[in-house]
């Protein structure tokens, strides 16, 4: 390495740097995350195609401009603007521009065992359970949660105590609003207690061809025998980068279902980093995204099996228009301890449009000798032999492809427990198919 | 004026070097009546019953084919089905994750709007579907299914005529719907045809046994060989040929 060579800062770093020079000073151990996150970021800048996870999606050339960290958003504008999942019964938090709402958020007449809080409040509180934040780490330095770490001041801080059952979903709807291409970090905390059951959802929306940054990293605590579900659904506005990292950390005999549903920015990129600590769990980290025009969306997973007896599923699909693209990473690693360790994963890519392309690369890294593990891609058009069957019973062209591919990808959708998000997932799915010219 | 008036038909598969399947295939069939063509393997049989449902494989080089005096090759393959061409699939395909009842809607409804007629209500259609199903012995959970998933060589093509009933099309081309039916099935399957026959809509049976023939009693056979009808005649010409086999034809053509 030639340490003396520094890359040329893009206006996009340049403008972050400035950002990251209002990092606190301080002496507790959320300073220190900050601090050494905003050192990595100096060091490492913005990912290139050169760093092998980003290796699809060029991070410093697709982000070039300068925007400034997002100012509050006006109550009234983030209302209108947040219809995602309205329909859903769940409670719901809006988070606009990377903070709480308060007016807009349900945080009264909470559910014995559920406690709800900003993570603002709970910083200024000093609130305990703040020594869980930070604690997963993908072990790799990745640049959109380093962002995260440093400059995220709100999110939302959740915990559900052991035991609970929680049946009602959170929801946390994230929303840009203003008129001018900023930054926003939103940081969130989620701990499920031994044996507690919950499903957490959240949605990110905002104006259309407008380039904000939507950056949003939420952490996921799962105790032994509890059982969560994650349900994403990303309509961010076609200008926008969306970053997003989710981190997990799943305990013993427990299990988590995560559903990541894509279809709006300009850029996004999904990381998901999962360390299954416990024995026997059962994790299924599924997805779609839905994608025309020039969107880009990469979905990278990294899901490390230390133990022995886990099972993961992960399966993922992708609907490419016009000329779209989309990216899946997917490394599954068996340690040597994680004997008997069952992990399929599967990526599948239906391309619509002519100029659409997919990038598949599925890894495993297997240390331990009695495993079951499997990956596979497929990418392919709507086959024409369906296409004609349908047609030949009077159903015209662009119904029948909206029938294949709602098909296609009803078979991830499906895996959706919850029927109320599980539902708005395929009227979402409908409407994408609606509005395709 | 014939119902379906084919006229010289020529067709290659498409592309540059494609060979030539139809060449000059004439039939005229008119309301009421039921043809059935057999003919040995390879002679272009379920070829022209993809010709007629426009699949998008084969080009046309010669010939006319008209439905009610209008151009049907001009049509799309959707318009077709409106316009009442219906054909039961020799080999009906898997559609996983589109179900059953979903399936036959959307068909039934695009085949009902695209003639300007209002769609049917939802009552209506789960008591046609299962009335034709019963008929048919099909149950319900066959219908819960993805179109075809999982269904017996006999059971898609039972499915095949229950859409069928359900779209009451006005020219029905059913291609070997005897092929994979065991003896019973056959019965119930020629049944459900049998009941769809009426002085409106007409039949093109293509089959290599003259067993269907004696449940579906047909007006007309015809024997294709290397893409042409070489010969045609009444019922008997299928007893005929049963006898007999395709010796004498594929020698003429020869
Ligand atoms: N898409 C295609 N590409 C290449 N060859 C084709 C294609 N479709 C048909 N053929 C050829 O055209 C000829 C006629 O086929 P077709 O399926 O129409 O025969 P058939 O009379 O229905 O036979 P069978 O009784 O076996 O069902 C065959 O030689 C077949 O291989
Ligand atoms: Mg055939």
């Amino acid at each position: 390495m030639n340490a003396d060579i520094r890359p040329i800062r893009t206006p996009a770093e340049q403008a972050i740097l400035a950002s990251l020079g209002t990092v606190p000073e301080g002496g507790d151990r959320l300073a220190d995350l900050r601090r050494a996150a905003a050192r990595a970021f100096e060091e490492n800048g913005l990912p290139h195609r050169r760093v092998e996870e980003w290796k699809y999606t060029d991070l410093r050339s697709l982000m070039r401009e300068a925007v400034p960290v997002a100012g509050a958003a006006a109550v009234a504008e983030a209302d209108a603007r947040a219809r995602l999942l309205r329909g859903v019964e769940a409670r719901r938090i809006v988070v606009a521009n990377g903070a709480v709402v308060p007016e807009l958020s349900d945080l009264a007449d909470l559910e014995s065992g559920l406690t709800v809080t900003t993570l603002s409040a709970a910083i200024a509180a000093g609130d305990e359970v703040l020594s869980r934040l930070g604690g997963i780490q993908p072990g790799r330095y990745d640049a959109a949660l380093a962002l995260n770490t440093a400059l995220a001041k709100d999110g939302v801080v959740v915990t559900v105590a052991p035991g609970a059952t929680i049946e009602r979903p959170l929801h946390v709807a994230h929303v840009f609003a203003g008129a001018h291409a900023a930054a926003s970090y939103a940081r969130s905390l989620v701990v499920v207690g031994e044996g507690a059951a919950f499903t957490y959802a959240e949605s990110f929306e905002g104006p259309d061809g407008l380039a904000y940054q939507a950056n949003a990293a939420t952490e996921f605590v799962v105790g032994d025998e509890a059982h969560l579900d994650v349900v994403r659904l990303q309509e961010d506005g076609t200008g926008a980068f969306h970053l997003a990292t989710m981190l997990f950390a799943v305990g013993r005999e427990s299990k988590v279902h995560t559903f990541s549903f894509s279809l709006g920015a300009g850029v996004a990129r999904t990381s998901l980093y999962a360390t299954l600590s416990g024995e026997n769990s059962h994790v299924g980290f599924n997805g779609a995204s839905l994608l025309k025009n020039r969107q880009h969306a990469d979905t990278t997973l990294y899901v490390d099996h230390q133990v022995p007896g886990c099972e993961s599923r992960e399966l993922f699909k992708h609907v490419l228009d016009d000329s779209s693209r989309g990216v899946f990473q997917g490394k599954i690693v068996v340690r040597q301890a994680a004997q008997k360790t069952d992990g399929r994963m599967m990526s599948r890519a239906l391309v619509l449009g002519d100029d659409a392309e997919m990038d598949n690369k599925p890894e495993l890294e297997i240390f331990a000798d009695d495993v079951q593990c499997g990956h596979g891609a497929t990418c392919g058009a709507i086959d024409d032999e369906l296409l004609f069957y349908l047609r030949a019973r009077g159903i015209p062209m662009k119904e029948a492809q909206s029938l294949l591919v709602q098909a296609f990808v009803g078979e991830a959708v499906e895996t959706v427990e919850h029927d109320g998000l599980r539902e708005a997932l395929v009227e979402r799915a409908e409407a994408w198919l609606a509005s395709r010219a | 004026m014939a119902m379906l008036d084919i006229d010289n038909l020529h067709a290659k598969i498409d592309g540059e070097h494609g060979k030539e399947i139809l060449k000059g295939l004439s039939l005229k069939v008119n309301p009421g009546e039921v043809h059935a063509i057999m003919g040995p393997n390879g002679s272009g049989k379920s070829t022209l019953s993809y010709i007629l449902a426009g699949k998008e494989d084969y080009e046309v080089t010669d010939g006319s084919v008209t439905l009610d005096g209008e151009d049907l090759l001009e049509m799309e393959i959707d318009e077709r089905a409106a316009k009442g061409v219906f054909l039961a699939f020799q080999y009906p395909v898997e559609v996983p994750g589109v179900a059953t009842m979903t399936f036959l809607r959307a068909s039934l409804n695009a085949q009902r709007k695209k003639r300007g007629e209002a769609e049917i209500s939802t009552p209506d259609f789960l008591r046609l579907v299962k009335d034709k199903a019963a008929h048919l012995g099909i149950n319900q959970d066959m219908l819960k299914r993805g179109v075809n998933v999982g269904f017996s060589g006999g059971e898609k093509k039972r499915a095949e005529i229950l859409q069928m009933a359900i779209l009451e099309p006005k020219i029905c081309v059913l291609d070997e719907t005897d092929s994979g039916l065991d003896i019973d099935a056959l019965k119930v399957v020629s049944e459900g045809v049998n009941a769809l026959r009426s002085p409106d809509r007409a039949m093109i049976v293509i089959t290599h046994y003259q067993r269907l023939l004696n449940h579906i009693v047909p007006d007309f056979v015809h024997v294709m060989n290397k893409g042409r009808i070489v010969r045609s005649g009444g019922k008997e010409l299928a007893l005929e040929l049963e006898a007999n086999g395709y010796a004498e034809y594929q020698q003429d053509a020869a």
